[in-house]
């Protein structure tokens, strides 16, 4: 850890009670959308979607973590994903009786394996750079893809290429909520940590970093762990909303998906990235409503071309270099263009 | 013990060497594009191995509904892809060629899902798997204890021609002496009066004909096409490509053969549904011993 006094960083974690209209802002989005489901405006696949938008933010601020303020560049984020899901649906389906209280073990089984995984490949493999690192990642991804492809010939309850099945639904709105908004939170206040400045003056420059001490091997894995685990418990929440898993939830294009918001919200912003997991949600099964079915087969070639649009008009992304306020410090060093 | 007699038998193991060899090669020449436009614009294409995909589909409407004869079918299939390749690199990536990296890398991938799912379409190819037709009647020959069929054979000296047809292109020629200028150093030759836009469009059309040519010989080959058949193979004959230091040639045809025959003998000898895990292993490793690959030159960074 580096001596505070050197970095001070006034005002920087985020206070809730001195934030008043944040606090009114998240109940009430939370009220709306409660209201809405029990008139029924919101029907229950609907509320899915919802959830699915946010286990994807959960999921993209951990890859936001990793690459956008880390500079780590990150193939393999749908592996600890699914390293989350798969270990925690063993729990719960073994621990059913006890209710709750085996999603909370399970939960935390989940992150316990997840940073230990990879704080073991985050070690060796980010000491490459760039498209290397990005190459090994993806390479840590497709492994893991075909172990749970063959799980079940070692654990026979992970169905293996066959998909686990009976997983318990533990995921409500209430709690996805929560989620996100513990996420926001944590992932903020980490940012503007002496912790997240070192992860940031390793994106910016590696070398430079570690020529003012930065020890840039023990921030780039903390980073790394760090994001991996928020795969982890979008994962968690993954599992127990659908309560099926297959390994082709977890395969590359499904890290893919992941990158995609993260660079379309822009690297470094956390509104950004919110924004974009929503939209790309929406507009994936907005596209599913809005079609007419003669032509829904066009839903997956109009996503790719929304994208490529994106990108050649926006090559830095739809939030870069912006953040809502309350996310926010004094002297906001990420808020300024270079 | 007859497990015992065929592992331990030499013949089993040399099979298995022309099988991985043959898988090989179809990797080398998709390898060859990734690493040739890596070179000069430092970009993963990844739409590579969609563009590989394109070249089976037209290889395929070639063969069977103009029942062209196969060396026609293969130049069908080149042309195609080069078309596609040029198109690809001046509508999406050319805009991009002062953004930030991963902008581009987005838009590739952007471009590689539009490519699986436009040609999914039913007016398009269809998304259904489709038998390749063989222009010759396959027949297998004999060689002390190993079987080499006439596909195999096809497979080998269309590539070998292939690849020495562009050593040729890049050693020897002027456009591949400046495709080697403008990868070492774009501005240096971009002062030397080298028009870096159409080398690079040269560079994107060479290796997805190329990718055109894998595609047919991978229908031949494996007869079996549908939309996402790039997929895996394309990130293959990347991993290939990297095994054997991006940006070089020969290191991709090496990591390429390597690639395939790792993979072959990994479901003769090991087991088939963990190939894809041990090959990826193998690349990790290699990463970790040597980041820059087999041929990769190390570049120095500089502060």
């Amino acid at each position: 850890m580096m001596d505070k006094s050197q970095f001070p960083i006034p005002n920087s974690q985020i206070n809730l009670s001195k934030n008043l209209s944040t606090i009114v802002f998240i109940v009430a989005i939370f009220i709306a959308i409660t209201t809405l489901l029990s008139f029924g405006v919101l029907n229950p696949y609907w509320i899915q979607i919802i959830q699915f938008a946010g286990i994807m933010t959960i999921s993209a601020l951990g890859l936001n973590l990793i690459y956008g303020y880390t500079g780590q560049f990150s193939l393999g984020h749908a592996a600890f994903y699914g390293l989350g899901a798969y270990s925690s649906s063993l729990i719960t389906k073994t621990l059913h009786n006890l209710g709750f209280a085996s999603f909370i073990i399970g939960l935390i089984v989940a992150i316990v394996l997840v940073a230990i995984i990879a704080l073991l490949i985050g070690l060796p493999i980010l000491r490459l750079k760039s498209d290397y690192l990005g190459i090994a990642t993806l390479g840590f991804g497709i492994i893991v893809k075909v172990l749970f492809d063959n799980a079940d010939a070692v654990i026979p309850a992970m169905g293996g290429s066959r998909g686990m099945l009976g997983i318990p639904k533990f995921t409500v709105f209430p709690l996805t909520y929560l989620f996100v908004i513990a996420a926001t939170i944590v992932i903020r206040n980490f940012v503007f940590s002496d912790i997240g400045r070192a992860c940031i003056s390793i994106r910016e420059d590696d070398i430079a970093a570690e020529s003012v001490g930065v020890d840039t091997t023990k921030y780039k894995t903390m980073g790394f762990v760090f994001g991996s685990v928020f795969a982890g418990v979008a994962g968690v929440l993954y599992a127990h909303l659908y309560s099926f898993l297959h390994p082709s939830n977890f395969d590359f294009l499904k890290s893919i998906d992941v990158l995609l918001i993260v660079v379309l919200g822009g690297l470094g912003s956390i509104s950004g990235t919110i924004i974009a997991a929503i939209t790309w949600t929406f507009l994936l099964e907005g596209l599913r409503v809005i079609l007419p079915p003669q032509i829904l087969d066009w839903r997956l070639v109009i996503y790719p071309l929304v994208l490529i649009i994106v990108m050649l008009i926006r090559p830095m992304g739809i939030g870069s270099g912006m953040e809502f306020r309350f996310l926010r410090t004094q002297n906001d060093y990420t808020d300024k263009k270079k | 013990m007859k497990i015992f007699y065929i592992i331990y038998s030499m013949s089993y193991f040399l099979q298995q060497l022309i099988n991985g060899l043959q898988l090989g090669f179809v990797y080398a020449l998709i390898a060859l594009g990734y690493t040739m436009v890596y070179g000069i614009v430092r970009l993963i294409n990844f739409a590579h191995g969609d563009v590989f995909m394109v070249g089976a589909y037209l290889g395929f409407y070639a063969l069977s509904l103009y029942h062209l004869p196969f060396p026609f079918a293969i130049l069908f299939a080149m042309t195609g892809c080069a078309v596609i390749g040029i198109t690809i690199e001046k509508m999406a990536y050319r805009p991009l060629r002062n953004a930030p990296r991963i902008s581009a890398l987005i838009t590739a991938m952007g471009v590689s899902l539009f490519l699986e799912y436009f040609t999914s379409l039913k007016f398009v190819f269809g998304p259904n798997y489709l038998a390749y037709p063989t222009p010759f009647k396959v027949c297998t020959y004999q060689i002390g204890g190993v079987c080499v069929s006439n596909v195999q054979i096809l497979v080998f000296s269309v590539a070998i021609i292939l690849l020495v047809l562009l050593q040729f292109i890049v050693q020897k020629t002027k456009t591949g002496i400046a495709m080697r200028a403008v990868s070492y150093d774009k501005d240096t030759a971009k002062l030397m009066g080298i028009n870096v836009d159409f080398i690079t469009s040269f560079t994107f059309g060479l290796g997805s004909a190329l990718a055109g040519a894998g595609g047919v010989l991978y229908g031949i080959a494996y007869p079996q096409i549908y939309p996402f058949m790039g997929i895996m193979p394309g990130l293959k004959a990347f991993v290939a490509a990297v095994l054997g230091g991006i940006g070089s040639i020969p290191g991709a045809m090496i990591g390429a053969l390597i690639m395939g025959t790792v993979e072959t003998m990994c479901s003769a000898y090991i087991s088939s549904t963990m190939r894809d895990a041990i090959a990826f292993s193998i690349l990790i490793i290699v990463l970790l011993v040597k980041p820059t690959g087999i041929m990769g030159k190390m570049e120095t960074e500089k502060v």
